[in-house]
């Protein structure tokens, strides 16, 4: 078995990890080493061939591959090291990382670790859908790989469950390649994607959005003969008298994404319920010294320029803490979303630096403030004319402005 | 005077707009309002006289170390061509090597836009050299 001690390992090659590590590169560590398990760099965006990307990093509008290229290239060009088709098995709270590749077990000792692995996608099991198991249900994401990266066509007559981002882009997706997709159904009584989408995607082709609707039952014995569909009541229970059945051979679910966080909690790393991501301070430190999270596997984003803007982050903040250590904190100042807001991160922070807090709200609204109250008193303040629970929030508090204060509230108004 | 409301796909801020048509002889549109920037009400009255669309998809590669080369159109093309610039898309293929950024289809079904490669696609077997990337 091989062994290695290495300064700075980061666990994923997508735009977060490839950011990180260009970041602490940047940032004067000498010695990092990204483990990707594809056999590419570039994660999720290599599938992702609809433009959108980069309107905040680059002031234009890229393809998924374009902006991961831009990447990629500067990571090339600082001859950072990347090990492809390998998989980290296990990590311990000593940063000791078991890693398998082509040349067999290698485990490896790092001096601090990023964790960007990443999320995946909620799947039929997560939802109890009910009926049979027939081939042609997919989730939207694997259907995208298939068609955008395999060359294979998943079906010919489409139902979408789910308004998510990447269910709506399949629904155009599969329009532009022939496929007649019927509608796209939410259980929610607002859409869970971005609102150009629905414009962009749905409306541009014509495709019905249905919400406060959801499958009640998949029908077909080997592949997908048709879905029961049916409006919900308040509870989320279905109404009988409104169900009706759509035949159709694919089912893409496009229900959720979730934080694969199966090492971070391997190794014992606290994490936070509301976002199923790792508990982390405004360094992106998690509570294990030396483990940094960032990116998809802290919490899920909407829009990947902000993944890259806080990976950069946890790279340049894991590069110091080799150079210098923990730094002196005299104390901790906790953040706690109240009234309407669903998750704040960071969850701590040390007050002695100006930070920036993401968040997401609980319901759609219009013409609310965000606010951080600290000690009942207004430290930081935004008007949204709109909010949206498919939206992150991002507000900026000054360090100056907490005046001693051991919790801040998140908040609306 | 009729008005007419509208999402903006310019940038994921999605605003919701509300613009004037005002009815001659020809269409037109006045104010335009609800945008945060200033890209909105462009795109608006663009979009109420002839909406312009990317679209982006791919095509196959011969003898490459990926069976397709994503692609997208590198400026906006009216949106009742989408369909039939997506059928010069399908009909075409091409050899490996590719590059980002390659012009692959000038001019598809006679608009000004030209579909290009957004990545690259290497020859089969020929490793990524010089990278400090290892298998």
């Amino acid at each position: 078995m091989d062994r290695m001690k290495r300064d700075l390992v980061v666990i994923g090659g997508g735009p977060a990890g490839i950011s990180a590590a260009i970041a602490a590169k940047k940032a004067g560590c000498p010695d990092v080493l990204l483990i990707e398990r594809d056999k590419m760099l570039g994660g999720i965006l290599n599938q992702c061939i609809h433009d959108g990307f980069g309107l905040h990093r680059f002031g234009e509008t890229l393809t998924g591959p374009e902006y991961a290229q831009r990447h990629i290239d500067e990571f090339k060009r600082l001859s950072i090291e990347a090990m492809l088709s390998t998989i980290v098995l296990s990590m311990g709270p000593d940063r000791k990382l078991a890693v398998s590749s082509k040349k067999g077990f290698t485990e490896i000792t790092a001096g601090a670790i990023i964790l960007a692995m990443g999320c995946r996608e909620r799947t039929a099991g997560a939802i109890s859908l009910p009926g049979t198991r027939p081939a042609g249900i997919y989730t939207a994401g694997a259907a995208q790989n298939m068609i955008n990266l395999q060359n294979i066509m998943v079906g010919e007559r489409a139902v979408i469950l789910g308004s998510g981002d990447i269910g709506m882009i399949m629904a155009r997706r599969m329009t532009l390649e022939g496929a007649k997709v019927e509608a796209v159904f939410e259980l929610l009584p607002y859409p869970s994607g971005l609102q150009r989408n629905i414009q962009q995607c749905l409306n541009d082709f014509d495709i019905p959005l249905n919400l406060s609707t959801t499958v009640t039952e998949v029908h077909g014995k080997n592949r997908l003969t048709g879905v029961t569909v049916a409006q919900v009541d308040a509870h989320y229970q279905p109404i009988e008298s409104t169900k009706r059945h759509i035949p159709c051979d694919t089912l893409l679910l496009s229900i959720g994404l979730i934080p694969e966080n199966e090492l971070t909690r391997q190794a014992g790393v606290s994490m936070a319920p509301a976002t199923s991501g790792a508990l982390v301070d405004d360094t992106l430190m998690t509570a294990i010294e030396g483990i940094f999270s960032c990116g998809n596997v802290l919490h899920v984003h909407d829009l990947v320029d902000y993944v890259s803007e806080e990976a950069e982050q946890a790279g340049t903040n894991a590069a110091r803490y080799l150079r210098e250590g923990l730094p002196k904190v005299e104390k901790t100042v906790l953040i706690k979303p109240v009234d309407g807001v669903r998750y704040a991160m960071p969850q701590k922070v040390s007050g002695t630096s100006d930070f920036t807090i993401s968040l997401r709200v609980t319901n759609p609204g219009k013409n609310q403030y965000l606010s951080v109250r600290a000690n009942g008193r207004k430290i930081a303040r935004r008007k949204k004319i709109r909010l949206h629970p498919a939206e992150m929030e991002r507000i900026k508090v000054k360090a100056e402005k907490l005046d001693g204060a051991k919790t801040l509230e998140v908040g609306l108004e | 005077m009729k008005t007419r409301k509208l999402i903006c796909i310019v940038c994921p801020n999605g605003c919701e707009l509300t613009a004037e048509i005002i009815t001659g002889e020809t269409l037109a549109v006045g104010e335009v309002t609800g945008s945060l920037c200033d890209k909105g009400p462009v795109w608006a009255k663009q979009e109420i006289v002839s909406p312009m669309r990317t679209i982006a998809s791919s095509i196959l590669v011969k003898g490459g170390d990926y069976p397709l080369v994503s692609v997208r159109t590198d400026s906006a093309i009216p949106r009742e061509m989408i369909q039939t610039v997506m059928a010069v898309i399908k009909d075409k293929s091409i050899s490996a090597p590719v590059e980002i950024g390659d012009v692959l289809i000038p001019n598809p079904a006679g608009t000004s836009c030209n579909i290009i490669a957004t990545r690259h696609v290497n020859v089969a077997g020929i490793r990524d050299q010089g990278s400090g990337i290892r298998n």
